[in-house]
């Protein structure tokens, strides 16, 4: 199998990082608007039609949409399992608390309305609002957290050790500059969510998606704003020194790290990176525009820019960080040194090329098949099939 | 203490694994039997059929739920707790997993909402489309975990790569055409075929037993009891395919499920039953069949089949070579490319047993300090608990005999008798239900357990494969994956037994106009209907 040396492996890791970001990206896009749903749930609906009608919305799709993040998972492993064996294990009781959330959120779907019992539903509209809420904060915990560097080490072996105790390493997450990241997660993600009810929903639920969907818009831009100023004047950023071998063996210990003063170094290095933010900023700006106008298709489709463009943001400043350690930082993991095996990215290299288009040609036509609103006459007169 | 940490971390995983797997091989048979009785529908156009699917449907996703919301679990417990074994092997085992969710579960999880929402959105082939593409999905991901499984017990297609300290993949069609894991998968799914049919046949015969829904439930009966039977006789064949790797893939695992302490000249006998003691190195009271083991094992009546004391005694040396190849390691580590081409060479030889190196990690740091008496013990630790293995074995091989005695008497009762079913017969269709759960759940343990004291075959031990975890964080997940694990079995399980007891709720009218006229149309010249109720 020499096949595999067509493609050079720095190419390949490139590709694999650009395909990381499509992956979070496309997560971030589809099972996005599910969470932000979630998170709304509780004020959107007041009555129990109303309910059923924004549960409803993301009923037939929500299962699709999770296997982004599913995929995620699995993508990491095969393509950077240093990354996966180092940050799933370093964060692991936030780990623990996603993934008890996401595994509530399934079952409500799917059990919500399966009896009439008033208790029961509203305490499966809880856990809806937990399964969105809960992840959608944490992931920006989690990404405030890596632009700050992680406390790990690998040893000579490569076993990856953390620093702290374990209750210390899950309240050391939660420091002022991540909970911001997360707000603006959170926040991100419950717009995302409104733009989606805007669309598919009608009458007093649409509408109240959209008031609440302007504030948390504006909140997103301010707070995207904030951090990005506390990113570049204030948070330490990373550097690679020395000679940089973009198509060594995968041993995070062959580089040499640096801290840098701040993260601006990347914009000084690459100034086109700034078309990522701006990005971010017109989308969410025209979404909160969108929402308030009450248009319903562009307001998606501009609100899924600005998530596009925030997450890049993070990737790109980041480049070709993909886990700085704070503890020691010539452990941190690069592009260029956390990858699988050259044969091994090609492969699956292939393997992507093949299904992914396949999977985003069937995903659209099931969202052409179930396009157009959801109303009330849906949700009461389809009582056996709906949830 | 970190030794604990194993030990708590392979108790999380097993019972991650085991919940996961109470849904998952009902979800691949039904998904199945679903999309054979639209079919039907489709073909015949008659509704009661599509009133089945709707109805079996409902149950299906019920399951199918939970097998998705633990199924989350487990993609990313790997990374969590076993941090040496992901760094270790991802670059292999990584990529069926994610393979699993390109091919498998986009496909099941994008169209299974479609076929809840989709009754009136699409045409009836369409929707037919829609049921299978979901059934293929199902059976595609059991494909790409079994054969990441596969790979744990048969690591074939990878090497040991000294400059990134891991395995790697050599050949990626080894991996995926790996014996062990195409035998696994056949195994499995079928197994799951097998559940969804005893699960069909039992709840059906529910409904007979109460003279409830009995059209629905005479057709169920058929279209279970002869796929049930076809998965039944392919569960225990397929099974015996499995031993037949085993015998040159994993022979310890073989000579400990066989509780077979002494290598037994050709053919060796089966032990049918008897008591192994791991202590006296011995299987008391054994009732022997000759030649079977040695037929089952080797398909031939001259091959031997080692014993577990000679397999220690080989461990033995392999340990001592792992040491060579550990001594290497360490020198190749520090000066790289500098390193002199005889200790290369010498690497290259032993670099296979370096995994038997590593199991002395759990008594000492460097594995170049071993006294002879610690490579004993080492050793040793190859054997895996040799008495739950031989008596999980035999019951699960004891139930999949039963299953096909089950299935057989069914199918002759639906395709010759009329679809007349004695009372007793439905009862014990009923009883029955939980044990294909028992065997599956046995069939697991005996495929991981077995395969102790490694993670990955003679490559790396379990009590390596861990993360640096506290006890307390361990604890506190073990604790709430139970607790939470338990409390959605328990609602899941209350719905089902919900859904069953309501019966088909779907389309009644319009499939009981259609029954009555159904029937009259059957109606014999003296004016009875040709099948027999249960009462008679």
């Amino acid at each position: 199998m020499i096949l595999y040396e067509l493609l050079p492996y720095d190419a390949l890791r490139l590709i694999w990082w650009l395909l990381l970001g499509v992956l979070l990206i496309g997560f971030a896009l589809t099972d996005g608007f599910d969470m932000g749903v979630g998170a709304l749930l509780p004020f959107v609906g007041k009555t129990d039609v109303e309910r059923r009608i924004v549960i409803n919305t993301v009923g037939p799709v929500w299962e699709g949409n999770q296997v982004w993040f599913i995929l995620g998972g699995g993508a990491i492993f095969a393509a950077w399992p240093p990354l996966y064996a180092v940050s799933f294990s370093g964060f692991y009781l936030a780990m623990f608390a996603v993934l008890a959330a996401l595994i509530l959120r399934p079952v409500a779907f799917k059990y919500r309305s399966k009896r009439e019992s008033v208790i029961w539903r509203n305490s499966w509209d809880w856990a809806l609002f937990v399964g969105g809420a809960v992840p959608a904060l944490i992931f920006g915990v989690a990404v405030g957290n890596v632009l700050q560097g992680v406390p790990f080490e690998l040893t000579p072996d490569l076993f990856s050790r953390y620093e702290g105790s374990y209750y210390g390493k899950f309240l050391g997450l939660l420091n002022p500059f991540a909970l911001l990241t997360g707000v603006v997660s959170f926040a991100m993600l419950t717009t995302h969510g409104a733009a989606w009810l805007s669309l598919k929903a009608e009458g007093v639920v649409a509408e109240r998606a959209r008031s609440i969907g302007v504030v948390t818009g504006l909140m997103t831009i301010t707070g995207f704003a904030v951090s990005g100023l506390w990113l570049l004047l204030v948070i330490e950023g990373y550097a690679l020194t020395g000679d940089i071998v973009t198509d060594g063996p995968s041993n995070p210990l062959y580089s040499e790290v640096q801290r840098t003063s701040t993260w601006l170094s990347a914009y000084v290095a690459r100034p086109w990176i700034i078309i990522a933010p701006l990005l971010g900023f017109a989308g969410m700006t025209m979404a909160v525009l969108g929402l308030r106008k009450g248009r319903e298709v562009s307001t998606l489709l501009w609100s899924k820019l600005g998530i596009f463009g925030a997450i890049s943001t993070v990737g790109l400043t980041m480049f070709p960080f993909i886990l700085p350690s704070s503890l020691h930082p010539n452990s941190s993991l690069t592009v260029w040194d956390s990858s699988s095996s050259h044969q091994t990215l090609f492969i699956m290299l292939v393997v992507t090329v093949i299904f992914m288009p396949l999977i985003l040609a069937y995903t659209a036509w099931v969202y052409k098949v179930l396009w157009g609103k959801v109303t009330e006459a849906d949700v009461t007169g389809n009582s056996d099939t709906v949830y | 203490m970190e030794l604990d940490i194993v030990e708590l971390s392979r108790l999380q995983f097993a019972m991650t694994a085991l919940y996961h797997f109470l849904f998952v091989p009902l979800t691949l048979g039904l998904s199945i039997l679903v999309a054979i009785m639209e079919t039907v529908y489709v073909m015949t156009g008659r509704p009661i059929w599509r009133q089945m699917t709707k109805f079996w449907g409902t149950l299906f996703g019920i399951n199918f739920v939970l097998g998705v919301a633990t199924g989350i679990t487990m993609e990313f417990q790997f990374g969590m707790n076993w941090s040496y074994y992901s760094h270790y092997v991802g670059d292999i085992f990584g990529a069926p997993l994610a393979i699993e969710g390109l091919m498998a579960f986009f496909l099941e999880a994008t169209f299974v909402g479609l076929f809840f929402f989709g009754w009136d959105k699409l045409s009836r082939v369409g929707h037919l489309t829609v049921t299978w593409l979901v059934a293929i999905g199902s059976n595609f991901s059991a494909l790409w975990i079994l054969i990441a499984n596969g790979w744990m017990q048969n690591p074939v297609g990878a090497q040991f790569n000294p400059d990134t300290m891991r395995m790697e993949m050599t050949s990626f069609f080894e991996v995926v055409f790996n014996e062990v894991a195409q035998a696994k998968f056949v195994h499995t799914v079928s197994a799951g075929y097998v559940t969804a049919s005893v699960f069909v046949l039992g709840v059906s015969a529910w409904y007979l037993l109460k003279g409830r829904h009995m059209p629905m439930a005479r057709r169920s009966i058929t279209v279970a009891a002869s796929f049930g039977l076809a998965s039944a006789l392919s569960v225990v064949v397929l099974g015996d395919e499995s031993g037949y790797s085993a015998s040159h893939t994993q022979r310890m695992k073989l000579a400990a499920m066989e509780g077979m302490w002494e290598t037994h000249e050709a053919p060796a006998p089966f032990n049918l039953i008897g008591l192994p003691d791991q202590e006296a190195r011995e299987t008391h009271y054994a009732i022997e069949i000759p030649w079977v083991m040695g037929l089952i094992g080797t398909r031939s009546l001259t091959e031997t089949i080692p014993g577990i004391n000679d397999l220690v005694a080989e461990a033995e040396t392999r340990i001592e070579s792992g040491i060579a190849a550990y001594d290497a390691l360490m020198t190749i580590r520090e000066q790289r490319s500098e390193t002199a081409p005889q200790v290369r060479d010498t690497f290259e030889e032993n670099s296979g047993n370096l995994g038997f190196a590593f199991l002395l990690l759990r008594y000492m740091d460097d594995p170049r300090d071993a006294t002879p008496e610690d490579i004993a013990r080492a050793a040793e630790d190859t054997i895996p608990g040799v008495a739950p293995l031989f008596w999980s074995f035999r019951v699960m091989v004891g139930l999949g005999f039963a299953f096909i005695g089950v299935m057989i008497y069914f199918f002759w009762r639906s395709s010759f008798c009329q679809q007349s079913y004695p009372r007793w017969a439905l009862r014990l269709a009923v009883a029955i239900i939980p044990a294909p759960w028992i065997a599956a759940e046995l069939g697991w343990f005996v495929a991981e357990f077995g395969r102790q004291p490694w993670t990955v075959d003679g490559i790396l031990p379990t009590a390596l494969s861990v993360s640096h975890l506290s006890i307390q964080d361990v604890l506190l997940t073990l604790t709430g994956f139970v607790t939470f694990y338990t409390i959605l079995f328990v609602v899941e399980m209350s719905l089902m037994l919900k859904y069953i007891r309501k019966g088909p709720y779907q389309d009644v009218e319009e499939t009981e106009i259609w029954n009555a006229r159904h029937e009259h149309r059957l109606r014999t010249h003296d004016g009875q209907v040709p099948f027999a109720t249960p009462a008679e």
